[in-house]
C-alpha cells in the first residue's frame, strides 16, 4: 500500500517539478511548481508527520504560489516566452543535488536503525516551540513583521 | 436502544456495507471504507445544494415581495434538475485566446477543493467522514487553494474583466483569511486541539441544566463568532462582499468567460464554501451536533448538526436579499482596521476567560475586554462624519 502510494506521489511529485523547470510558459512553471508542492506535502502525510504536511500546503499552496503568481502577473507580459533553454542553470541544478547527495550518503545517521520516537503531535510540536525554542520562535516573527512593515512602506504613496 | 440506533443509523449501514466486503485484504477495506465516506459527503451536499439553490430563489423572492420559481413540480421545487439538465445541455464557450488548459481546471480545482474542505466536520456523533489529528488546519489549508483556482480562472479566461475580478477577490480572501483564523484561535486554545471532535466534545453538558456549553454563549465565543461569520461570508464571496462579481462593474468577475456546466461548477463551489463555513462555524461554536436542551437530545445528533446549518444558510440568504454590495476599499479597510484588531481582542477575552476558571468573573472580565476593545477602535475609526470620494491610484 505504501510502497504503491510512494511511487504514484513521487511520479506525480517529479513530472511537476520537471514541467516547471522545463514549460516555456512562466505561469504554467508556476502551477506545475504548486504540483510539486502538493506531492512533498502528501510525502508529509505519508510519513506521519500530518503537522508538517498541513503547513507544507498552507504556506507554500495558500502563500509561495500566490506570491509567485502575483509577481509574474504584474511583471511580465501575457505572452511573453523565456526564450531558450538555460544551461547555466542545468549545471547549477547537477551542481546543487550532487552536493546534497554527498551530503547525504555522508551522513552516518543513515546507516543504523531510527531510534523509536514519540508520535508528532501537534500539542507536541507547540510546546517544544513555547519552551526551548521560544527565542528562535521570536526572531522569526520579529523579522516577518520587520518584512510586513517594510513591504507596506515600499508600497505606501506620497500623500503630499 | 431505538433512540440509539436511530442516532447511529448511518454508521451501522456503513459498517453492515463494509461486512459484506468480509474477508477482504485490509487495503480494500480501507478503500472502500473511503469511497463510502467520500460517496455519503457527496450525495447529502448535491442534495443541499439542489434545495438551497432554489430555496434561495423563493426566500429572495419572498423578501422582494413576489413568488420566485412555482412552474416546475409542487412549489417549484423541481426547478434544480430543470436546472441542471439546462446547465449540462448549454453550449460550452471557450474563448479563442484562452489559455485552454488553465481555463478547464480552474472551476475543477475550486470545487475540489472546497469539497476536501467539507470532509473533516463532524455531522454527528461518530460521524467525521475524515477525522485526523489536526483537522481544522486542514480545512484552512485546503481553503487556501480556492484563490489559487480564481487566480486561474481570471488568467486562463485572457479578458480584462476576469483579470480584475480575480484579483479582487484573492485581494479580499487573502485579507479576510486573517481574522477567519485568528477567531479560530480562541476556540483552539481553550480546547487544547486542532481536532474537530475534541472541540465539539468540549461544548457537551449544561450549565444550570438548561444552557447549553456552546462557545457563543460566551462573550468572547459570541464575538468570535460573528467575527467569523463575517470573514465567512466575504470568504464565499457572497452579498454584501461579492465585488468579485459585481455585475454592474465587471460583468462577473472571474466568471465572465464561462458558460454551460463549468460555470454551474463554479456556482457549485460558491455554495459548498458557504456550507463548509457554515458548517465549520457550527463546529467551533455551536456545539456542533450537541442538542441545544438535555431533553431534547433523543433527536438523532445528525439533525441538530444539519437544522443549525439550515440556519446560517437562511442567515446568508437574508443578508443577501437585505444588503446592498459594498465599495472595494472599504471591505479591504473594514478587515484591517477593525476585524483583525477585535479577533486579537477576542484571544485576550478567552485568555481571560479560560484563567478564571470558566466561572462568572471570567465570563464578565471576557465581556469588558471585548466591549472596551470595540467601543476604543469605533473611536479610532470613526471618521467624523467627513466622507470623501474615493481617490483612484491606477486609473485617473
Amino acid at each position: 500500500m505504501s510502497t504503491a502510494a510512494f511511487i504514484v506521489i513521487a511520479t506525480l511529485t517529479l513530472a511537476g517539478a520537471l514541467a516547471a523547470a522545463s514549460l516555456s510558459k512562466l505561469i504554467h512553471a508556476a502551477l506545475c511548481l504548486v504540483v510539486a508542492f502538493v506531492g512533498i506535502a502528501a510525502f508529509f502525510f505519508l510519513l506521519g508527520a500530518e503537522f508538517v504536511g498541513l503547513v507544507q500546503v498552507f504556506v507554500y499552496v495558500g502563500a509561495v504560489a500566490v506570491l509567485i503568481v502575483f509577481t509574474i502577473l504584474l511583471t511580465r507580459r501575457a505572452d511573453e516566452n523565456t526564450g531558450g533553454f538555460n544551461w547555466g542553470g542545468v549545471v547549477l541544478a547537477i551542481a546543487v543535488f550532487s552536493a546534497l547527495m554527498w551530503a547525504i550518503l555522508g551522513t552516518p545517521t543513515l546507516s543504523i536503525a531510527a531510534p523509536q520516537i514519540e508520535a508528532l503531535t501537534v500539542k507536541r510540536i507547540g510546546e517544544v516551540l513555547m519552551t526551548d525554542y521560544v527565542w528562535p520562535l521570536q526572531c522569526v516573527g520579529l523579522l516577518l513583521t520587520a518584512a510586513l512593515i517594510g513591504g507596506l512602506i515600499l508600497v505606501m504613496e506620497d500623500k503630499r | 436502544m431505538t433512540g440509539e440506533l436511530v442516532d447511529q443509523i448511518f454508521v451501522v449501514a456503513k459498517h453492515w456495507l463494509l461486512s459484506l466486503l468480509g474477508g477482504s485484504p485490509d487495503w480494500v477495506i480501507q478503500i472502500a471504507s473511503s469511497l463510502l465516506n467520500i460517496a455519503a459527503v457527496l450525495g447529502a451536499f448535491l442534495t443541499l445544494f439542489a434545495l438551497i439553490s432554489v430555496l434561495e430563489r423563493k426566500i429572495l423572492a419572498r423578501i422582494q415581495n413576489r413568488y420566485g420559481p412555482n412552474r416546475v413540480g409542487p412549489f417549484g421545487l423541481l426547478q434544480p434538475v430543470a436546472d441542471g439538465i439546462k446547465m449540462l445541455i448549454k453550449e460550452d464557450i471557450v474563448p479563442l485566446r484562452a489559455d485552454k488548459v488553465v481555463h478547464f481546471l480552474a472551476p475543477i480545482m475550486m470545487v475540489a477543493s472546497t469539497i476536501l474542505a467539507l470532509g473533516v466536520i463532524p455531522y454527528g456523533r461518530n460521524m467525521t467522514p475524515f477525522a485526523i489529528d489536526g483537522g481544522i488546519l486542514f480545512f484552512f489549508a485546503v481553503g487556501s487553494a480556492t484563490e489559487l483556482a480564481v487566480f486561474m480562472a481570471g488568467w486562463g479566461s485572457n479578458n480584462k474583466f476576469s483579470m480584475l475580478g480575480a484579483m479582487r477577490a484573492i485581494a479580499q480572501m487573502v485579507s479576510y483569511e486573517l481574522p477567519l483564523i485568528l477567531t479560530v484561535l480562541p476556540v483552539v486554545m481553550v480546547v487544547g486541539s486542532l481536532s474537530p471532535d475534541a472541540i465539539v466534545a468540549a461544548q457537551s453538558g449544561y450549565r444550570f441544566g438548561a444552557v447549553p456549553h456552546w462557545f457563543v454563549v460566551t462573550p468572547w465565543g459570541a464575538t468570535a463568532f460573528l467575527l467569523f461569520f463575517v470573514s465567512g461570508l466575504v470568504e464565499s464571496n457572497r452579498t454584501p462582499f461579492d465585488m468579485p462579481e459585481g455585475e454592474s462593474e465587471i460583468v462577473a468577475g472571474h466568471m465572465t468567460e464561462y458558460s454551460g456546466f463549468k460555470y454551474a461548477t463554479f456556482f457549485m463551489a460558491e455554495y459548498f464554501g458557504m456550507f463548509a463555513v457554515s458548517g465549520l462555524a457550527v463546529t467551533l461554536f455551536l456545539g456542533g451536533w450537541h442538542a441545544p436542551m438535555r431533553w431534547l437530545e433523543f433527536v438523532p445528533s445528525y439533525v441538530w448538526f444539519f437544522a443549525k446549518l439550515s440556519v446560517l444558510l437562511f442567515v446568508f440568504i437574508w443578508i443577501r436579499g437585505t444588503l446592498p454590495r459594498m465599495r472595494i476599499d472599504h471591505v479591504m479597510g473594514f478587515a484591517w482596521k477593525f476585524m483583525l484588531p477585535m479577533a486579537f481582542a477576542c484571544i485576550l477575552a478567552a485568555a481571560v476567560w479560560h484563567y478564571q476558571a470558566h466561572g462568572l468573573a471570567g465570563w464578565l472580565w471576557s465581556l469588558g475586554v471585548v466591549v472596551i476593545v470595540y467601543f476604543g477602535l469605533s473611536r479610532l475609526a470613526d471618521t467624523k462624519k467627513k466622507f470623501a470620494p474615493r481617490t483612484y491610484r491606477f486609473a485617473e
